[in-house]
């Protein structure tokens, strides 16, 4: 049980954040063009679900799983997408993300004047209170690399 | 146990089979008996769609078929007139209006094949794990995609209905069935679309059996 990393991007599909707990391989080119690729990928799969799905969609796109890892999408009717990748074995890693969105995006950066919506986080408030959430969940536990 | 469809999808990307299999038709008919009506249509792709307002089954998306009864074509009905402008005329009330989720085409399929080939790769670039497969399994609120590649490249995947498990072992059956249906066709040349007889059949079989036991394991 592990949990990777983190990705939070705006309606626009800038990244605001990333952090990584347990990453075992680094994708070979910078966090920008990462995100570029993360974020482009999660574009192109919303499409193909919402043009392949037989039935009217309602939350849409939730997760998929490679034999390694499973890589949970939360996005928010504001834009506001939330990717968290974790072990194969997580389960309610949707309750964690929800968590992560109304008890430390809104409370820390939404509820704080002096943060901007559309810049990338800077509080440190919000990492601690981000780790704090992180590392409390049951199924974080550190991956011996 | 539902299954939506079965793709199989060539090394190259090209889809080379799809049966559909237990498809649900989303159609919805509405009366409006006052002009204006209260759903915004717009014009999307040469079809009229429907973009916002949501009544009696009617949702965002879905696309105009028929007005009183007359088949709708594009925007334009069947007798000539504009669907538009039918419906902005006050004098047309009440109108019967049928709204339905298209189905996918063949060439959207093809589409969609092609689609899912890059996303695989990327899924394995941005893995934060060393050597990850591709896309395994896909969960979206109305369904679940499973994929199995096989070691040549050649991917076997089946939409089913969301939560549905042990989808793994009737891909690997249909990979049986292709091995041994499909290849050893001997009218059947390699990443070309599968037109075997024998094995629509067996498929189709295998998937009727799967459904009625609800139970793949024990096939």
């Amino acid at each position: 049980m592990a949990i990777h990393n983190l990705y939070i991007f705006d309606r626009n599909g800038s990244l605001l954040f990333y952090h990584e707990w347990n990453r075992l391989k680094q994708s070979g080119m910078s966090r920008e063009e990462e995100a570029k690729l993360m974020y482009g990928m999660l574009f192109s799969i919303k499409s193909f679900v919402s043009k392949i799905s037989p039935l009217d969609l309602k939350k849409g796109f939730l997760s998929y799983k490679t034999n390694k890892y499973a890589l949970h999408y939360l996005e928010t009717p504001t834009g506001l997408k939330f990717v968290l990748n974790t072990d194969i074995h997580a389960s309610e890693v949707r309750e964690l993300m929800k968590k992560i969105y109304s008890q430390v995006y809104v409370e820390y950066i939404v509820k704080n004047p002096v943060c901007r919506l559309d810049e990338p986080i800077k509080s440190e408030l919000f990492k601690e209170k981000l780790d704090e959430l992180i590392k409390q969940s049951s199924y974080y536990t550190a991956k011996i690399a | 146990m539902v299954i939506y469809g079965v793709y199989i999808v060539s090394k190259s990307g090209g889809l080379i089979f799809n049966h559909d299999h237990n498809v649900p038709k989303v159609e919805s008919e509405c009366v409006f008996n006052k002009h204006p009506i209260d759903l915004k249509l717009v014009n999307e792709n040469k079809k009229v769609v429907v973009s916002f307002g949501h009544r009696d089954g009617v949702a965002i998306g879905h696309v105009l078929t028929s007005l009183n009864g007359i088949a709708v074509t594009g925007s334009q009905l069947d007798d000539g007139r504009d669907v538009f402008e039918a419906i902005e005329n006050p004098a047309n009330f009440p109108l019967t209006l049928k709204f339905a989720r298209l189905r996918v085409t063949t060439n959207e399929k093809i589409f969609l094949a092609s689609m899912f080939y890059p996303l695989f790769a990327l899924a394995s670039q941005l893995s934060p794990e060393t050597k990850s497969s591709g896309i395994e399994v896909l969960e979206a609120d109305t369904f679940k995609l499973q994929c199995f590649q096989t070691l040549t490249g050649v991917k076997f995947m089946i939409l089913s209905e969301p939560g549905q498990v042990g989808l793994d072992i009737l891909l690997k059956k249909i990979y049986e069935l292709y091995a041994d249906y499909a290849l050893k066709n001997p009218f059947y040349s390699l990443d070309m679309p599968i037109r075997c007889e024998l094995f629509e059949n067996n498929l189709q079989a295998l998937l009727e059996q799967t459904e009625k036991s609800g139970n793949v394991s024990h096939i």
